[in-house]
C-alpha cells in the first residue's frame, strides 16, 4: 500500500508567532520545522504500510524558499521520498489555493491513501484536507482517532461530540488524524543519515498545471483588513493558601450566588 | 446597510438543533433581511418549528443521508441551491466536526475561499468583516472576502448569544437533492458510540471546572469531576492532559478545543498558556489554583489561590458536600 502524507513546514511553534507588518500574513522567513501535528500522520502512514506488508510513504509539502528541514525530519522517521512545491508566486495563498496545488501534486503520486492532520499548528483553518478530497473527487473521513485498512477499504474511529463513530469508505481516500492517534517515533541516527540521500522532488506551479491566477495573492479570495492587540483581561486578587484556600473559593462562589 | 440573504447550516443532535446553530441564526437575523437554514437527517416535519423560532424563513432539507457522513451530500445540496436560486450573501457554518467538512467541501465545489475560526461578524458597507482571535487571543485579526458571493464563514461556538426571534416564523421546508455524487460520497457510518455523560454540556454549562497537568496523575481528575458535579457544572481540561490520555478530547478547552463562556471557570493545576486562555477568558468570573505564584493564569483570574491542588481540591469538595 502506498500512502501520501501532507506535511506542513511551519515556523518553530516554541517561539512566538509574528505577522509581516505590511501583508499581515504569518512571517515564514526564518527556518521552518515539521508541524508537530503532522508527525502523527507520518507515524500513522509508516505503521499502515508496515501492517499492509509493503509499499511506501511519500510526503507532499508546499512551502516557501525551498524549505526542506521539516521534510528531512519526516524522511528520517521513515518516509521514502518527498515532493516539495515551492514557488514565489504561491505567496499569500489561501487554503483553497494551497489545496489546488497540493491536489495536483497528490494526483501525480496516485497513493491509495492520503493522510493529513485535522488542523495545522500555525494556520489551523482545518479545511485544507477536505478541499483536497473534493478537488480529487475522493471520499474523506476527518478527526480519526484510530485508522485501519482492510480489503481495499479504510476503517476509522471518528471523534464526535458525544463519543465516536465507526466510519468506513473504499480507497483511495483522504483521512485526517487527531493528535495522539499514534505515538510518533523519534528519528534514529541511522534514519537521520539515510534521510540525507532520500529524494525530494522540487516542483514549481508551472509544473503542475494550476492556472497562475488561482494561486498566491492573485488567487486568494480573502484579505486581511486589520490586526490589533486584543483587550487584555485584568487579574484580581491572588492569595497564598494558608489552609484557607478552599474557604476563600466557597466565599467567592457564595458572593456570586453560584452556591 | 443590511445584507439581503444569509444561509445558516443548522446541525441537529438527538432531535434538537445545536446551540451553535441557533447562535448563528440569531446573528444572521441581525445582519440580513432574510435568514434561511439548511439541515439534514432529522424528520423534515420536525425541523421547521425550532428553526422558525429563531427566525428562519425557509428551511432546506438535504435528505436523511442514509448513514453517510454529511460533508459531501450537504455541501452538494447547498451548491445546487446556489445554482438554482443564486448565491446568498453569506453562508454561516458552526465549527463542529461535520460543519468543517461541509465548509471544506463547499469551498472547493463553489470555488470560493472560506474563513474559519470566526469569533465575530460585522456588516460593513454591504459586506461582512470577520473577526479572528490569533496568537492565543492576544491579537484580533479582521478579514473579508474579495471574490463574488457567497462568503463562507465557519464560526466558533459561543461567539454570539442565541435568542429567539420576537415573532416565530413558520418556515416552509423545501427538499433539496444533490444528485449523483459518485466516489466522494462513500464514507458511511457503520456504528455510533455515545459516551454516557450526566450534567450540562461543557460549552453550555454555567460552571466549568477544569484540570491540568498540575493534578499530577490521571486518577486525581476524579476530584475535578466531583467538583463539577457538586457545582452543577461540567468538567473540562487542558490539552496537556487530553494528549496524555487522561480524558477524552471532547473535554479540551482552548484554541484547538472548546470555547466556553460560563459564569464561573475554575482552573486547577493549569498554567494558563495563551492557547488555553483563548478558550476560557470570556468567562464572567475566573478562579485559579496553582502552586506557582507566577503562573500566567493568575493574570486573568478574579480569585487566584497560590497553593497545592492536592490540598485545596479535597477540602473544597468536603466544604461543598457539607452544604448540599
Ligand atoms: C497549536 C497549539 C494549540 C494548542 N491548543 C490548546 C488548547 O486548545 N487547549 C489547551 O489547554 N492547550 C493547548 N495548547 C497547549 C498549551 O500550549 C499548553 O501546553 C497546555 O495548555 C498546558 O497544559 P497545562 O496547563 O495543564 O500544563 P502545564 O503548562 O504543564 O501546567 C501545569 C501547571 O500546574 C501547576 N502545578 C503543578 N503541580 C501543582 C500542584 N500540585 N498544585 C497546583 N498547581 C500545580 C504548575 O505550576 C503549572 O503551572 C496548544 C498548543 C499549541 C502549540
Ligand atoms: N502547505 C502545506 N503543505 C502540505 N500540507 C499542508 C499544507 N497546509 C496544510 N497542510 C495539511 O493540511 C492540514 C490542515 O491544515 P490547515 O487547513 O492549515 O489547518 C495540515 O495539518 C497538513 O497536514
Amino acid at each position: 500500500m502506498n500512502i501520501a502524507v501532507c506535511v506542513k513546514q511551519i515556523p518553530d511553534p516554541a517561539s512566538p508567532g509574528k505577522l509581516d507588518p505590511t501583508s499581515h500574513t504569518l512571517d515564514r522567513t526564518g527556518k521552518l520545522v515539521l508541524d508537530p501535528s503532522d508527525e502523527y500522520g507520518v507515524e500513522m502512514a509508516l505503521q499502515l504500510v508496515d501492517q499492509a506488508g509493503g509499499g511506501e510513504v511519500t510526503l507532499v509539502s508546499m512551502a516557501p524558499h525551498a524549505e526542506v528541514s521539516g521534510l528531512r525530519t519526516a524522511l528520517a522517521m521513515g518516509a521514502a521520498k518527498a515532493i516539495l512545491i515551492t514557488d514565489d508566486t504561491l505567496q499569500g495563498a489561501d487554503a483553497l489555493g494551497t489545496a489546488k496545488v497540493l491536489a495536483k501534486a497528490l494526483g501525480r503520486v496516485g497513493a491509495d491513501l492520503i493522510l493529513a492532520a485535522t488542523e495545522s499548528t500555525d494556520g489551523y483553518t482545518g479545511t485544507l484536507p477536505v478541499q483536497v478530497a473534493e478537488l480529487l473527487g475522493l471520499p474523506s473521513i476527518t478527526f480519526a482517532k484510530r485508522v485501519r485498512t482492510e480489503n481495499g477499504r479504510v476503517l476509522v474511529d471518528r471523534q464526535t461530540e458525544a463519543g465516536y463513530d465507526e466510519v468506513e469508505c473504499p480507497l483511495p481516500a483522504v483521512v485526517t488524524v487527531t493528535a495522539g492517534v499514534v505515538e510518533p517515533r523519534y528519528p534514529s541516527f541511522k534514519g537521520i543519515m539515510a534521510a540525507k540521500s532520500k529524494p525530494i522532488d522540487q516542483l514549481k506551479v508551472g509544473d503542475l498545471d494550476v492556472p497562475a491566477d488561482q494561486v498566491g495573492w492573485a488567487g486568494a479570495g480573502q484579505e486581511i483588513v486589520s490586526v490589533a492587540p486584543a483587550e487584555a483581561r485584568k487579574g484580581g486578587e491572588v492569595v497564598v493558601d494558608e489552609g484557607d484556600g478552599a474557604e476563600r473559593i466557597v466565599a467567592f462562589l457564595e458572593q456570586l450566588k453560584v452556591i | 446597510m443590511a445584507l439581503n440573504r444569509i444561509l445558516v447550516v443548522a446541525e441537529f443532535f438527538a432531535g434538537a438543533p445545536l446551540a451553535a446553530s441557533l447562535e448563528l441564526l440569531t446573528k444572521a437575523r441581525q445582519l440580513a433581511d432574510t435568514v434561511e437554514a439548511v439541515t439534514w437527517g432529522d424528520d423534515p416535519q420536525s425541523v421547521a418549528a425550532p428553526l422558525g423560532a429563531y427566525g428562519a424563513r425557509r428551511v432546506y432539507h438535504a435528505g436523511e443521508l442514509g448513514g453517510k457522513l454529511p460533508g459531501v451530500p450537504v455541501a452538494a445540496a447547498i451548491a445546487a441551491l446556489v445554482q438554482s436560486d443564486g448565491a446568498p450573501d453569506a453562508i454561516l457554518i458552526p465549527t463542529t466536526y461535520d460543519g468543517r467538512d461541509i465548509a471544506g467541501r463547499l469551498s472547493a465545489r463553489l470555488d470560493r475561499s472560506v474563513l474559519t475560526n470566526v469569533v465575530d461578524l460585522v456588516a460593513d458597507d454591504g459586506a461582512l468583516v470577520s473577526e479572528h482571535a490569533i496568537f492565543g487571543g492576544t491579537e484580533i485579526l479582521n478579514a473579508r472576502f474579495t471574490g463574488p458571493a457567497p462568503a463562507i464563514f465557519v464560526v466558533r461556538s459561543k461567539s454570539f448569544a442565541a435568542e429567539e426571534a420576537d415573532e416565530a416564523t413558520t418556515p416552509e421546508v423545501i427538499a433539496v437533492t444533490p444528485g449523483e455524487l459518485g466516489a466522494a460520497d462513500t464514507a458511511t457510518i457503520t456504528e455510533r458510540h455515545v459516551e454516557e455523560r450526566t450534567g450540562p454540556k461543557l460549552d453550555e454549562a454555567a460552571v466549568v471546572v477544569s484540570g491540568g497537568r498540575g493534578l499530577g496523575e490521571a486518577g486525581r481528575y476524579q476530584l475535578i469531576e466531583e467538583l463539577a458535579r457538586l457545582l452543577h457544572g461540567a468538567p473540562g481540561a487542558s490539552r496537556a492532559i487530553v494528549d496524555a490520555g487522561w480524558v477524552p478530547y471532547a473535554y479540551q478547552v482552548g484554541q484547538t478545543g472548546k470555547t466556553v463562556k460560563p459564569t464561573v471557570y475554575l482552573a486547577a493545576g493549569i498554567s494558563g498558556a495563551t492557547q488555553h486562555m483563548v478558550g476560557m477568558k470570556g468567562a464572567k468570573h475566573i478562579i485559579a489554583i496553582n502552586k506557582d505564584a507566577e503562573a500566567p493564569i493568575f493574570s486573568i483570574a478574579d480569585l487566584g489561590i497560590v497553593g497545592d491542588v492536592q490540598k485545596v481540591l479535597p477540602k473544597l469538595v468536603e466544604a461543598l458536600k457539607a452544604r448540599s
